[in-house]
């Protein structure tokens, strides 16, 4: 047995460490460990309601917005607080165009380089990238011209010697598949989403008045409509113009991130059969119908759930508030439970109490049998679940969804894929493709009805009825749902005499990323390692892989290490 | 370097890796069709035209100040790390992971020693013998001790690098204040924690696009850090308040305010100070170099200045003897 070590992993958000047994090369066992504590939740306690969005929203500055709406609608759950249509819309706008940038940036900026050999692009040709192109979409920049001079400039770059980004990156790997054509589309396609994402991002300018962490509040949205023109940021051209950036978002969408996923995904077929994990999966929903007569459970867009075992065809309900359901193990992370370490505890009543019991640094390795993480091990009735595109997209399948069930079924149609193909990591990557765009098309939707309130004479875009902590009951609890791009995101507040008394986040990356529990059972990282095949224990791009597919929001690393002469080999990921 | 020294010898002596760099070189040289034998004069030509190499440390963050630099229109991102600057360590944009990741450091450390400049965002816990936050088993003081070494120019990104930040922000509950013992790179540099080095603060939670990328800009043109503050930060982003950029500072004078956060007067522009701006106490460029592309700040879209620039803005409305929050920090009661 050897034992891989990844720290720190790179391209995602945050500070994660893998550490992998393997036997005859391939993984059969696995940690993930969180490493950087902030202690957000114990800085929120004592402060008013209001503020909780403003603080807990820097837990994340990639998923920027997530933790400022999931706190807001914390505090308006537990104050029984409604909010005007208008400020429901500008929400489902603000998170969807969070998705869409977001899922977008990862596939290019942070997944990318696991299957696009950057250097392979220098040997392409840019007559054949054109063809290649030509054939795939109807995107514009697809000349043998524009290939050349993308191409030219990659080569001007690495020829310089001085690699910057990309130095050490495992280039030349044998697992690498795809043709020169394909790797110098894909840098190409890098550098253009980096400045389509600058645009983009403009959507969270207008209503928030920046992004990254754009301005929220409790009661509504802050950004008044309705003004004359230069009034405000969102005066009828700035309503215009986020008609636009919705234009521009979805046809990037179309033409270039579903196409180089469809391409991509040809030469990594064998990759739809790895990397699956826990088989559960939970959505919290999101996207509600403001003006959707339904009850709040039915006006969601992407539906609240639990799917287990794979089992397609029943959806278990959650409630957040049901203190059976959902509860955070410590028993192998670095946090002590006043009421004894294998007492999993809801988030009404959890607990944030730091209690590092590691080893003291520098350290080469950590005890798997031990705690090994600053991440709680969170649980839906005991069970691990997995959280993100591929629960969101097997929810929307599993109700019935049928847009989503044409999108998806023509997607396997077009690879030659079965529907099991979905619980991989490539099922993971193709799923955050699907959604973006059943959720950047939602955008419109949405846009129009805002449009349509408008012109109808509602401008409200915020209650003030409640704002101020004198009409508050003298202690009341909430939860705030949400779903990040990375998943399933709640905040839990208690309100006593008008002052937070508890705070927990129940984080999409802690769902995923989270070490075993009181049961031994795995988080959906460690459990979806199990199984990988490793080429090169000193290049473990496969591990890379299947990580980077649940698209991490903290950060990592894998190590290995020979167990077999007793030895330690601390392995050079590059 | 001497002449008769060649590049990978002179990498070889400052201790650079020199199997991981000739194996790209023979990859490179394949993949540019030339012969085998090229690889060794690719590697030679490599010494000359240098791009100032960048090693960008993360903390305790949340990757806000990477995704605002993404943001920047002027100079944008593209540019900076392709055409500008070698982008040599940043866990967010590298591809390397894992003990590749730590190689490309100590190999831009030792090729670019006493030039390169470090950026930091995120503040550094030192309770706890630093256990908050590690990165390859290190913790994060020890790091930027030995990384700081060799650096020409410090830029501490961020308010948490800059002043700590939300890290540093009062948990009154825990046993310190300061639960983690989150220090900002001036603050240790003071001490006397790390050694000194010149040190530009570009505070912002986070910093406007423009401005983090500006900065740097200003490094690669004059070589040196623009005129700063008595808080070490540019004096050409952060020499006025926000206040006295705000076009709505016209209603301010005429005494026009908003009172909820969507009547007839916020729908028309008037003055936020009474819904809790803190425009007047806060020092950046937000209104006049403005956010993505141009195309806003915080009060143009209606929400008050939060003061996200300033020391300690998370804790405006701690009570002086640090057991508890008197009221809010950003919302007054402005009821009649
Ligand atoms: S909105 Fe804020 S920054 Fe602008 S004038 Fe009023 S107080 Fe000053």
């Amino acid at each position: 047995m050897s034992t891989i070590v990844v720290d720190p992993v790179t391209r995602i958000e945050g500070h994660l460490r893998i550490e992998a047994e393997t036997e005859n090369g391939i993984i059969s066992r696995a940690a993930s460990t969180g490493t950087m504590l902030r202690g957000i939740e114990n800085v929120l306690i004592g402060r008013d309601p209001r503020d909780a969005w403003a603080v807990a929203q820097r837990i994340c500055g990639v998923c920027t917005l997530v933790h400022g709406i999931a706190s807001v609608r914390a505090v308006e759950n537990a104050l029984a607080y409604p909010i005007p249509p208008n400020a429901e819309l500008i929400r489902n706008l603000m998170i969807s165009a969070q998705f869409v940038h977001d899922h977008v940036m990862h596939f290019y900026h942070l997944h990318a380089m696991d299957w696009v050999d950057v250097v392979s692009a220098l040997s392409a040709d840019p007559q054949a990238a054109a063809d290649l192109q030509q054939c795939l979409s109807p995107w514009p920049n697809s000349s043998a011209s524009y290939f050349s001079d993308v191409k030219q400039r990659l080569s001007g770059f690495i020829g310089s010697g001085q690699l910057g980004i990309f130095a050490n990156g495992y280039w030349g790997h044998p697992e690498y598949k795809l043709p020169p054509e394909l790797n110098l589309i894909a840098f190409a396609h890098y550098l253009e989403a980096l400045d389509w994402q600058r645009k983009v991002a403009r959507l969270h300018a207008l209503f928030g008045g920046k992004n990254p962490h754009p301005n929220f509040i409790v009661g509504g949205a802050p950004c008044a409509l309705g003004g004359t023109a230069g009034a405000t940021a969102v005066d009828d051209q700035g309503l215009a113009l986020v008609g636009e950036i919705i234009t521009d978002m979805r046809r990037f969408v179309d033409e270039v991130y579903i196409p180089d996923t469809l391409a991509i995904a040809r030469y990594y077929k064998d990759w739809a059969q790895r990397g699956e994990g826990v088989g559960n999966f939970m959505t919290y929903g999101e996207f509600p119908d403001p003006l959707s007569g339904a009850d709040e459970m039915g006006r969601l867009f992407i539906p609240r759930g639990v799917i287990l075992n794979r089992d397609l065809s029943t959806i278990h309900p959650v409630d957040l508030s049901d203190e059976t359901q959902i509860q955070e193990y410590v028993s192998h992370s670095w946090y002590n439970y006043s009421g004894g370490q294998d007492q999993p505890l809801h988030p009404y009543a959890g607990e944030t109490r730091p209690n590092y019991t590691g080893p003291q640094p520098p350290y080469d390795n950590l005890a798997m049998d031990q705690a090994y993480s600053w991440l709680k091990s969170p649980r839906w009735k005991g069970k691990p679940m997995e959280v993100g595109p591929l629960a969101r997209v097997l929810m929307l399948y599993a109700s019935g969804h049928e847009t989503t069930q044409t999108l998806v079924n023509e997607t396997l149609t077009e690879l030659k894929l079965p529907l099991s193909a979905l619980y991989s990591t490539l099922g993971r990557v193709a799923a955050r493709t699907l959604e973006t765009k059943l959720i950047g098309d939602q955008m419109a939707v949405w846009y129009d009805q805002l449009l349509g309130n408008l012109q109808s004479g509602d401008s409200r875009t915020h209650n003030d009825e409640l704002f101020y902590p004198d009409t508050w009951p003298s202690s009341a609890q909430g939860a705030g749902y949400t779903e990040a791009p990375r998943g399933a995101l709640a905040h839990w507040i208690v309100i006593q005499d008008r002052r937070i008394a508890n705070y927990q986040a129940v984080v999409p990356s802690t769902w995923n990323a989270g070490p075993r529990d009181a049961q031994g059972q795995e988080g959906p990282y460690e459990a979806a390692l199990k199984g990988h095949r490793i080429h090169d224990p000193q290049q473990p791009l496969e591990i890379l892989r299947t990580i980077h597919s649940f698209d991490p929001c903290l950060a990592c690393a894998v190590h290995l290490m020979d167990l077999d002469g007793g030895s330690q080999i601390r392995v050079t990921v590059s | 370097m001497s002449h008769d020294e060649t590049f990978t010898e002179f990498l070889t002596r400052r201790g650079v890796s020199r199997r991981s760099f000739l194996a790209f070189c023979t990859a490179t040289a394949a993949a540019l069709a030339l012969p085998a034998a090229a690889a060794r004069e690719l590697a030679a030509n490599l010494a000359v035209a240098r791009r100032p190499s960048v090693i960008w440390l993360s903390f305790q963050e949340c990757t806000g100040c990477t995704e605002s630099l993404t943001r920047s229109g002027e100079p944008t991102v593209e540019a900076l790390i392709l055409d500008h600057l070698s982008l040599d360590y940043h866990h967010t944009l590298q591809a390397a992971s894992g003990e590749a990741a730590e190689q490309a450091r100590r190999d831009a450390m030792a090729a670019n020693w006493g030039s390169y400049v470090l950026v930091v965002d995120g503040s550094i816990p030192t309770a706890d013998g630093g256990v908050w936050s590690t990165i390859a088993g290190v913790t994060n003081l020890e790091m930027l001790r030995e990384t700081i070494e060799g650096a020409a120019l410090v830029i501490a990104v961020g308010t948490c690098a800059a002043f700590g930040g939300i890290p540093a922000a009062a948990a009154v509950t825990a046993p310190n204040i300061n639960q983690s013992g989150a220090r900002s790179v001036g603050e240790l540099m003071d001490a006397g924690e790390i050694v000194t080095r010149t040190l530009i603060n570009v505070p912002g939670c986070p910093p406007v696009p423009d401005v983090i990328s500006g900065t740097i800009a200003y490094f690669l043109a004059y070589g040196t850090a623009p005129e700063l503050d008595d808080q070490r930060r540019p004096i050409p982003y952060y020499g006025t308040t926000v206040h006295e950029q705000c076009p709505r500072i016209w209603h301010y004078r005429n005494g026009e305010f908003a009172f909820a956060f969507d009547d007839e007067r916020a729908q028309q522009g008037y003055c936020l100070y009474l819904l809790g701006c803190k425009g007047p106490e806060t020092r950046n460029a937000c209104p006049r170099v403005r956010w993505n592309l141009n195309t806003s700040f915080p009060m143009h879209s209606g929400h008050g200045c939060l003061g996200c620039s300033e020391a300690a803005f998370w804790d405006r409305a701690l009570a002086v003897d640090g057991s508890g929050f008197t009221g809010s920090c950003f919302y007054p009661d402005v009821r009649p």
